[in-house]
């Protein structure tokens, strides 16, 4: 059998790379969500990160993943994004 | 002898016509030419091309040759034409007056031919009809000579034709047809050895693979009714949508063969279910990976294994299975060691952990009929397995004993205080099971049992979240207090192993309600 035709086992179209937003030159009047992800300790970060910002005059909005194993559902990132203008997430322990 | 009888014929074709029975084999098979019988203005060759698809190596077609040179002779008088296609040796026709050798079988594959030899007639580029291997009146009919193979036997069953030959449809489907395979097609360097090719893609797992060619890929779809381009689900980490081709492709890698296409599509879509978390699985730094579990008639229909070395080396269709699930999240998720997927330690299990649950002994019912399927029923289990840990007690004899040993060792998963986000399928072979059939115990009673066994004083749990987080102010508020092993995590008992030996097996691993659960899905 010849071999030298195969066919492609993957996805052929990785995720095409999206460029990053554009970053605010200033967080002043910027409404910023914190998610915990719901990974252990992430919530102490989270807890002073809202402190600090809180304690500047912005505003904070508080998110929690239900758990870390599973994809934030889309009715949670829909939320974030019609709340906020920036969102900071706690990845791991 | 032939020519000679042909050559009559061709001059008084109405003289030799023989009996009303003939003729109404004659209108049966070649309703257009009837009427010329009727009215004895028919040619002696019935009109058209006719076409002949033969190989030396056929003693039917050996003994139809003569019968092929009258028609050959008739059609070089008559104005018509005979093709004969030669399948092995041209030489076989020689003296014909149109031979063609067919030895690449195009003409053979265009045709549809599966037996020789076959006669085909053509009208206006159009067949109208054909008749298969050796029947001398249906030979008569179809050309229109009524003494064609006089003095042969009525009848010679025909043999294979060479598009037949093992493996050889889907090398003609390929050379010749449309296959509707969809997937990019990448070709391998001259001079390049084609696993290698597959190494330097980044498609293996370590290991070689079976090179995913056109030909193999369609074999492997032999296996499923499902379409090519059916897409079965997302694939994390990057949740790229994944045909039924792309699960056949990285099943010839894997060394499926064909039957194994049902448990392989079901696999795939059960670790899919958003109950089990293959993402998380994937992504974790813990050891575990997705483990494979078959219950049901096709284990036994396509060979799993469930018995000795169960969760070894050696059976073709629990490596390979376990095997596709792993190739499929890493070339269509692209779920790479050191990219998403981040185990500190990884297992050999991460290659492949695919087994049959043993069913052989009905005293206890297996974990897919505890849940609810017909034992008819085939299903496939996905659960998040780290490897195993054999437990050895050559001692005991009484189950309450045997329940003691093993929750011993199965105290002791990730640490003897650790009792969230752990959890376990406790595999007992059969030595160890009798002692529980003798003493009438069902496997829920001896899950009970090691329920009961493996509660553990607060003051023995682990802090952090590995135990005193996840529990509440008042299961902490006394250290006396009993909370159980498994906090949030699954406990299940099977039966899987070799005959001899007094051993059961613990495949620990991360995860629980609600996080990364075992999910079952029917094989349908």
């Amino acid at each position: 059998m010849p071999e030298n035709i195969l066919l492609d086992p993957t996805a052929e179209t990785a995720p095409a790379m999206q460029p990053r937003l554009v970053r605010p030159q200033s967080i002043a009047g910027k409404t910023i969500g914190l998610l915990d992800i719901a990974k252990m300790r992430g919530d102490e970060f989270l807890d002073r990160l809202d402190e600090l910002l809180t304690g500047r005059g912005h505003v904070v909005k508080r998110y929690r993943k239900k758990h870390f194993a599973h994809l934030a559902p889309l009715e949670l990132k829909q939320q974030i994004k019609s709340e906020c203008d920036l969102v900071v997430e706690g990845l791991a322990d | 002898m032939f020519r000679g009888v042909g050559t009559l014929r061709l001059v008084h074709p109405a003289t030799r016509f023989p009996s009303i029975e003939f003729r109404s084999i004659m209108a049966a098979m070649m309703q257009d030419a009837a009427p010329d019988i009727e009215t004895n203005e028919r040619p002696a060759l019935a009109a058209g091309t006719f076409i002949a698809f033969v190989k030396q190596d056929c003693p039917t077609c050996v003994l139809a040759m003569p019968a092929l040179r009258e028609i050959d002779e008739l059609a070089a008088r008559s104005g018509g034409k005979l093709e004969v296609h030669v399948q092995d040796d041209v030489t076989f026709a020689k003296g014909f007056s149109h031979a063609s050798d067919d030895s690449a079988l195009a003409a053979s594959y265009r045709y549809s031919i599966d037996t020789v030899p076959t006669l085909i007639r053509l009208r206006d580029g159009q067949e109208e009809a054909r008749v298969v291997g050796w029947r001398r009146s249906e030979w008569q009919a179809i050309t229109g000579i009524p003494a064609l193979g006089d003095g042969l036997p009525e009848h010679r069953p025909g043999c294979g034709s060479k598009t037949m030959d093992p493996g050889m449809p889907v090398r003609l489907k390929v050379k010749y047809g449309n296959t509707g395979l969809a997937s990019r097609r990448i070709t391998v360097p001259a001079l390049s050895d084609p696993v290698e090719t597959c190494y330097e893609r980044g498609w293996s797992d370590g290991l070689p693979v079976v090179p995913p060619t056109e030909e193999r890929v369609l074999e492997m779809l032999d296996g499923t009714t499902r379409a090519p381009q059916e897409i079965i689900g997302r694939i994390p980490p990057n949740y790229a949508e994944c045909t039924v081709e792309k699960v056949a492709i990285n099943a010839v890698m894997a060394g499926c063969r064909p039957e194994y296409m049902p448990v392989v599509l079901t696999a795939v879509e059960a670790a899919l279910m958003p109950a089990f978390g293959l993402h998380g699985v994937l992504a974790t730094t813990n050891a575990c990976t997705p483990v494979v579990m078959v219950n049901g008639p096709i284990a036994r229909a396509i060979g799993m294994n469930a018995k000795g070395n169960v969760f070894g080396q050696g059976n073709r269709a629990n490596a390979a299975i376990g095997r596709t699930l792993q190739l499929v999240v890493r070339n269509v998720g692209g779920g790479r060691p050191g990219e998403i997927d981040r185990s500190v330690f990884g297992s050999p299990a991460k290659y492949s952990f695919c087994f049959a649950e043993d069913e052989d002994d009905p005293r206890w019912e297996s974990y897919a009929v505890s849940l609810g399927y017909s034992p008819d029923a085939s299903t496939v289990t996905i659960f998040p397995g780290d490897g195993i840990s054999q437990i050895i007690d050559h001692v005991s004899r009484r189950p309450e004993d045997l329940c003691r040993s093993y929750a011993g060792c199965i105290r002791a998963i990730y640490g003897t205080g650790h009792i969230i986000g752990v959890q376990a399928f406790l595999a007992i072979a059969r030595e160890h099971a009798i002692v529980f059939y003798d003493a009438g115990w069902s496997k829920a009673r001896v899950r009970e049992e090691l329920l009961e066994l493996l509660k553990i004083p607060v003051r023995e749990v682990a802090p952090g979240r590995a135990g005193l987080t996840g529990l509440t102010a008042e299961e902490k508020s006394d250290p006396d207090n009993l909370v159980p092993k498994f906090k949030n995590g699954t406990f299940n008992i099977i039966r899987a192993g070799g005959y001899a030996g007094k051993y059961s097996a613990i495949i620990p691993s991360i995860g629980g309600r609600g996080s990364i659960e075992p999910v079952t899905r029917e094989i349908r």
